[in-house]
């Protein structure tokens, strides 16, 4: 649909956006945050100013980054969809020339006070350009050879992007969040097949590649499987963060040994206990109860966006919605995988707890354009 | 691009199915986080609870205060003091070698001991990294004050060993020193203690010998640790149980009235009551100070004490094993009076030699004695009546005579490297060379020569047995954590107060007959006057040739070449209550050389203090007087002489 095609007075306009807002899905947002400023006030040793306040600080500028975002038109987005996505893969060709260098990676560009992650971006921008161009495509070629290869296209150049960085997290979190656009955009399931099928290959290359001239990963990355495998190999060395995290995990039992009373994170025993692994410390503190919790509000926030998506005639702002939801899904989802001894350690965090600049107020933008998506809707 | 509604439906259609697809694997993956959590947080989190205790909780041992030693008055031997060290946290310090930089300027750190604490640091160790041991006050004042631009260094104090009489035991004590990874292989179930940093064990003598009883048991703190080691707060506390005190039978003035009086001779005296066996005094000299080995020696201190030719390390009163000479002739005596192949009143003509197999055995005196009893052949210590006596009775009698009196034999007491010492007889012989026993071997043992070895910690245990006539063994500790130890005054050994009496006179003779070889070291005050006996050992061969020519006289001859001097006695000599035994290496006549310093101990055990000046002959008053004046006695509280003062 074109904004002609809009019936423009039934999508409200002005100060009336307000009443049209996803009420609930923002106040979901705002209690998963406010579990992550919990959180690291409590690893902060119950000091605000470590952690907890400038996250407090970032979230209000995450807020008001979502609401600004969300009463802009939907149709300007989509128009703005390819242009994004250009700047985006601009600025992950730029990381790799002026970035700073962070656990062996270039991964973030400093513009003033911001430390910006081309990365985080990227995921955004890419699902908008593939939800513009499925708008725009007649859905009778959906499934033709050519025009499944130009979105795939899309797809594959921040991916190379990201993966020379080298961050192979992220890298996964794209081809997954545009693949579950394509899918949802009706592209056949012989594609989604094959492209199973390829990746067990890959799989299969990655292992016998190790070792030999034309290694596929990085050493560490190698070990970081390794160590997943079989994390009790190496407690002392790889594998000792998987074996504390989930010591501190599995020790809170049903209902946690208390608000900041939690042994492994205030003993330092848990790694990167603010950022990657911050929900361990919330499982040891809260308990079962505590982290079933979390796990709750995430699938709330999933279950408005999906709704809001299937509700929504604009084919673009449902696609949109759906490859957020996705995105978000997977952030959140190979978090806790990754902490729980599930997936190996990739260096993902969780979303709006964890503490963190600029995904938050990337993640709080999509969720600008969902609400958006939400309040443009046609009626 | 512009949609009919057909294909706006179909869209949105597609969209609900797939999303709906979508929200369901989502769910299943929520699900199956869900479920993982459920499995760790629920059904094993008594598995991960006890990992997370294990990861926290530290049991950090407390070494006890070892015992303490001290002689039969309570006086210290060994001691422990407060030391003072600074340590280094890594993870406190930051950058390790900065911190140290700093620290070497307010103290002064040997460049190895620097070089230690920074490998100590790379090794990520948790536990804090000793820099510098043994400071002093002043030293930690300064730490404490200059603590901000320190990081991570904290003063300590702990308990290190200490021996403020120090030569004076260093044989009999011993000394304590770091564990070693032989000291743990030695034990089956070593105890944790041992394997905490810069604990120490006794290495040797008393230290080692009542080692358990020393140590203690160790207390423990329950603390927790943070990931890098550090201790963040105390859990609970478990004192241990000090050590306990071991009391010596030795009195610590008379050990240092003989170490004095044996002075640089290499020498070894033992004093012994001769009632109950106590061990009065048990010196080696020359000596070394233990604190030394405590602290770690350096090379040149080492090789300075392996190099001395006196031997200062070796323990000679126990583990030195000497020719008796002639203090072993009363032995010889006995047996032929047991075996009563000789009366007390049996009499022998000595021509200055004995022609056995046509091999002639001299006496020391060329000229000969004449017809000798037992009471001249002892007080004279004439060699051919004894040679006489032993053709008659034979060497295994004589060694048989020589164990009951306890030659040959190792005494029990916490001391390193005792000596058995060798009572030979015909069958040791054959099977130690596999050649039959020679009747010139007998001949030769007769006079404590030839085959038989002696410790002067034996001569002393023989003297004190033929003294009472009772097998009265040696006691060394008193008392263990205030618990007695027994003494064995012994049983009497069966010899008849005849034969006894006989030797006590003969003894009697030696130090009080004009014509006894110790009338030189005679006693005039009657109350302590003593018995005794000389010896002078060979170290040599005296070839027919040099006898021929004359015997080459002691003081021609280079040290390691001589005579050694002997001496064995008891006192007083009517009611008996020390016995001594002098060995001076290489030191001449035992007459001359070891019978004045056996006199000697023995009225410095009689006496409350310097023996008085009135027992001593008036002729030797002066030179006694003289001799007392410059011995480097300690002062009463244990602190070294003047003029050993560094």
């Amino acid at each position: 649909m074109t904004f002609l095609e809009y019936r423009l007075k039934t999508v409200p306009t002005g100060p009336t956006k307000l009443l049209h807002v996803n009420w609930p899905l923002v106040v979901l947002l705002i209690a998963i945050a406010s579990v992550g400023f919990l959180m690291l006030y409590s690893v902060a040793g119950g000091r605000m100013g470590v952690w907890a306040e400038p996250q407090m600080k970032r979230f209000a500028a995450g807020l008001a980054v979502m609401f600004f975002v969300g009463f802009v038109p939907i149709w300007f987005w989509r128009n703005m969809a390819a242009i994004a996505y250009g700047g985006s893969v601009l600025l992950l060709v730029g990381v790799e020339f002026f970035g700073s260098v962070g656990m062996g990676a270039q991964r973030w560009i400093e513009i003033g006070p911001l430390r910006l992650q081309p990365s985080e971006l990227a995921k955004v921008t890419l699902v908008m350009l593939l939800a513009a161009y499925y708008d725009w495509l007649d859905i009778r070629k959906t499934s033709r050879p050519v025009w499944v290869l130009i979105p795939i296209a899309f797809i594959m150049l921040p991916t190379a992007l990201v993966l020379v960085q080298p961050d192979l997290g992220t890298a996964l979190l794209l081809m997954t969040g545009g693949a579950v656009v394509m899918f949802c955009a009706g592209v056949s399931w012989w594609y989604f097949g094959a492209v199973a099928g390829m990746l067990v290959g890959a799989v299969a290359g990655v292992f016998a590649s190790r070792g030999t001239g034309w290694q596929l990963l990085k050493d560490y990355q190698y070990r970081r499987i390794d160590t997943f495998l079989d994390p009790s190999s190496d407690p002392l060395g790889a594998g000792y963060h998987i074996s504390q995290a989930k010591i501190a995990l599995g020790s809170g039992g049903w209902a946690g040994r208390g608000f900041m009373q939690g042994t492994q994170s205030r003993l330092n025993f848990l790694p990167e206990k603010h950022t990657d692994f911050i929900f361990t410390t919330l499982a040891e503190e809260f308990g079962f109860i505590g982290a079933f919790s979390l796990l709750i509000l995430y699938a709330l926030v999933l279950a408005f966006c999906i709704s809001s998506a299937i509700q929504n005639k604009d084919r673009f702002a449902s696609l949109m919605t759906l490859g957020i939801a996705a995105t978000f899904f997977f952030y959140f989802s190979v978090n806790m995988l990754m902490v729980m001894g599930l997936a190996p350690v990739v260096g993902v965090p969780l979303p709006l707890v964890s503490y963190g600049g600029s995904s938050m107020l990337v993640l709080m933008a999509a969720f600008g354009l969902v609400q958006s998506a939400h309040i443009h809707r046609p009626r | 691009m512009r949609r009919s509604a057909r294909d706006t439906e179909e869209s949105a259609g597609k969209i609900t199915r797939r999303g709906l697809l979508l929200g369901g694997s989502m769910a299943a993956v929520v699900a199956v986080l869900g479920a993982r959590m459920r499995h760790m947080q629920v059904d094993q989190a008594d598995e991960f609870r006890l990992l997370a205790e294990d990861n926290r909780i530290s049991i950090r041992l407390i070494p006890p205060a070892r015992g303490l030693i001290m002689d039969r008055n309570g006086k210290l031997i060994a001691g422990n003091e407060q030391n003072y060290r600074v340590v280094i946290s890594r993870d406190d310090a930051g950058n390790v070698e900065d911190v140290l930089n700093r620290l070497s300027g307010i103290l002064p750190i040997a460049p190895e001991d620097f070089d230690r604490a920074l490998k100590d640091a790379r090794r990520r160790s948790p536990l804090p990294i000793i820099v510098a041991d043994r400071l002093s006050w002043d030293d930690v004042s300064k730490v404490a004050i200059n603590a901000p631009a320190l990081p991570g260094v904290a003063p300590e104090v702990g308990l290190s060993r200490i021996y403020p009489r120090d030569t004076d035991f260093a044989h009999v004590v011993g000394y304590v020193g770091p564990v070693s990874d032989s000291d743990l292989a030695k034990l089956e179930e070593p105890d944790p203690l041992l394997q905490t940093p810069k604990f120490q064990i006794g290495k040797i003598g008393v230290e080692t010998w009542m080692e358990d009883a020393l140590r203690g048991k160790a207390g423990n703190r329950r603390v927790e640790v943070n990931a890098v080691g550090r201790v963040m707060r105390e859990l609970g506390r478990q004192e241990g149980v000090a050590g306990g005190d071991v009391l010596l039978t030795i009195d610590a003035d008379v050990q240092n009235y003989t170490q004095a009086r044996l002075g640089e001779e290499s020498a070894a005296a033992v004093v012994m009551d001769v009632n109950n066996g106590d061990l009065i005094a048990v010196v080696s000299a020359p000596s070394f100070d233990p604190n030394l080995f405590v602290r770690g020696i350096s090379h040149n201190d080492y090789n300075a004490l392996t190099e001395n030719d006196h031997r200062p390390l070796a323990n000679k009163s126990v583990a030195g094993a000497y020719p008796p000479g002639s203090t072993f002739k009363m032995v010889t005596a006995l047996a032929a009076l047991e075996a009563g192949v000789a009366t007390t009143a049996s009499s022998v003509n000595c021509p200055g030699y004995l022609e056995v197999g046509g091999r002639r055995f001299h006496c020391w005196s060329r000229r000969g004695h004449g017809r000798v009893d037992l009471d001249r052949a002892l007080s004279e210590s004439c060699d051919v009546y004894f040679y006489d006596l032993a053709l008659k009775v034979g060497i295994d009698k004589i060694a048989e005579m020589g164990r009951k009196l306890g030659l040959g034999e190792r005494h029990n007491i916490p001391m390193s490297a005792i000596t058995e010492g060798l009572m030979p007889n015909k069958a040791w012989k054959q099977e130690r060379y596999g050649t039959d026993w020679r009747i010139g071997d007998t001949v030769n043992a007769s006079i404590g020569q030839g085959y038989v070895l002696t410790s002067p910690l034996q001569l002393a245990v023989m003297t004190a047995r033929l003294a009472t006539g009772k097998s009265v063994v040696p006691r060394l500790v008193q008392s263990v954590g205030g618990v007695a130890e027994p003494f064995d005054a012994g049983q009497p050994m069966g010899l008849t107060p005849d034969m006894l009496d006989a030797v006590h006179k003969g003894m009697y003779a030696v130090c009080n007959s004009q014509r006894g070889t110790a009338y030189g070291s005679r006693v005039d005050d009657k109350t302590l006057k003593m018995s005794g006996k000389t010896g002078t050992s060979q170290v040599r061969n005296i070839s027919a040739a040099e006898r021929a020519r004359g015997v080459i006289s002691n003081a021609n001859l280079p040290w390691d070449r001589r005579d050694h001097a002997l001496f064995v006695g008891y006192a007083p000599y009517d009611a008996p209550r020390y016995a001594v035994a002098v060995v001076v290496e290489h030191g001449g006549g035992g007459s001359t050389a070891a019978a004045p310093i056996g006199r000697d101990l023995l009225l410095r055990a009689l006496s409350d203090g310097i023996p008085p000046t009135s027992a001593y002959p008036a002729s030797q008053r002066n030179r006694i007087d003289t001799m007392h004046r410059n011995l480097p006695l300690r002062a009463p509280d244990g602190t070294p002489p003047e003029s050993t003062r560094a």
